[in-house]
């Protein structure tokens, strides 16, 4: 896929910024503060948060593959290896020990 | 706007959302931004694509292992050699199932869903219950499309919030060795691409 220049590699431990500001954030409130594990490194894409306001998205920012452990984001579940895994940008996400 | 626009509405009552799209359509042909043949040519592409197409690529993984892993690898390059248009997507990925994990995709925040390979989405895909269950309860979703999982594998829901788009590579179902790749394609559903339920089994339940 796409070259990759952001901070994060598959293994890292990263937290979802809890931000609640106006524009266009597209990390699902369910797991917003949650702390996941980087899964898969997409690459480089286009800022959706720029390109939403008609803006050329540059520069751009890498995309992560991040899993949560479900029972981290829901509480008790059935399967306990279960994963909701989302598609994250670099800057929606903070390294955590 | 004007009454007489060459064209034909539905005669039953709208809903809001109906209203405001065709009020939208016939703006943009007024004010020449499309022709009607643009949108004819848009709905015949859009109707064009279907389900089909995933269940091909699939068919042909569950008999070719070298494709699989160019399918798994190279999702377009392995939609371009099967003549599948596939460029249209930013990026695509292939979730393969297998006896300890299974996969099942959702987009909470809107509907992505990969439209050049499985056509348009199923309502139920865009519905807030699903969109909201999925990611909060999927063995119980996946309970009520009739897949019933043993605690000891591994649910992955995928909520694909931005680029990428996600086609789930069922497990082939027992029973199939020796099928044409054009009669394991027919046990390929959309629901089994989207994961929420198995490939159709090889002999019919009533039968089992």
């Amino acid at each position: 896929m796409n070259e990759a220049t952001g901070s994060f590699k598959p293994g890292d431990r990263v937290k979802v910024k809890f931000e609640d500001r106006p524009g266009h954030i597209r990390t699902p409130w369910y797991i917003r503060g949650k702390i996941g594990r980087i899964e898969r490194v997409y690459g480089d894409f286009l800022n959706p948060e720029m390109l939403a306001f008609g803006r050329d998205g540059l520069p751009k920012k890498t995309l992560y593959l991040v899993a949560f452990n479900h029972s981290d984001v829901f509480g008790k579940s059935a399967g306990t290896s279960d994963k909701v895994l989302v598609d994250i940008y670099d800057h929606w996400l903070e390294p955590t020990a | 706007m004007s009454e007489d626009h060459g064209h034909e509405h539905p005669k039953h009552e709208l809903s809001y959302y109906a209203k405001r799209i065709y009020a939208i359509r016939d703006l943009l042909l007024e004010k020449g931004v499309i022709t009607e043949k643009d949108i004819q040519c848009q709905i015949e592409y859009q109707e064009a694509r279907s389900p089909a197409n995933g269940a091909k690529l699939i068919a042909r993984a569950w008999i070719d292992p070298v494709f699989k892993q160019r399918f798994i690898a190279d999702p377009k390059a392995a939609c371009a050699e099967m003549g599948i248009d596939a460029t249209a997507i930013n990026e695509f990925v292939v979730l393969e199932n297998t006896e300890k994990i299974r996969h099942m995709v959702v987009c909470t925040l809107c509907s992505c869903y990969p439209r050049p390979i499985l056509g348009r989405p199923p309502d139920w895909y865009k519905s807030f219950n699903y969109r909201q269950r999925a990611v909060a309860d999927p063995r119980g979703v996946m309970c009520e499309f009739g897949l019933e999982l043993p605690d000891d594998v591994e649910v992955r829901v995928h909520d694909s919030t931005a680029d990428i788009r996600y086609i789930v590579l069922p497990l082939r179902p027992r029973g199939t060795e020796g099928w044409s790749e054009k009669d394991l394609a027919k046990l390929v559903t959309r629901d089994s691409m989207i994961g929420v339920m198995n490939a159709l089994p090889a002999i019919p339940e009533e039968f089992q």
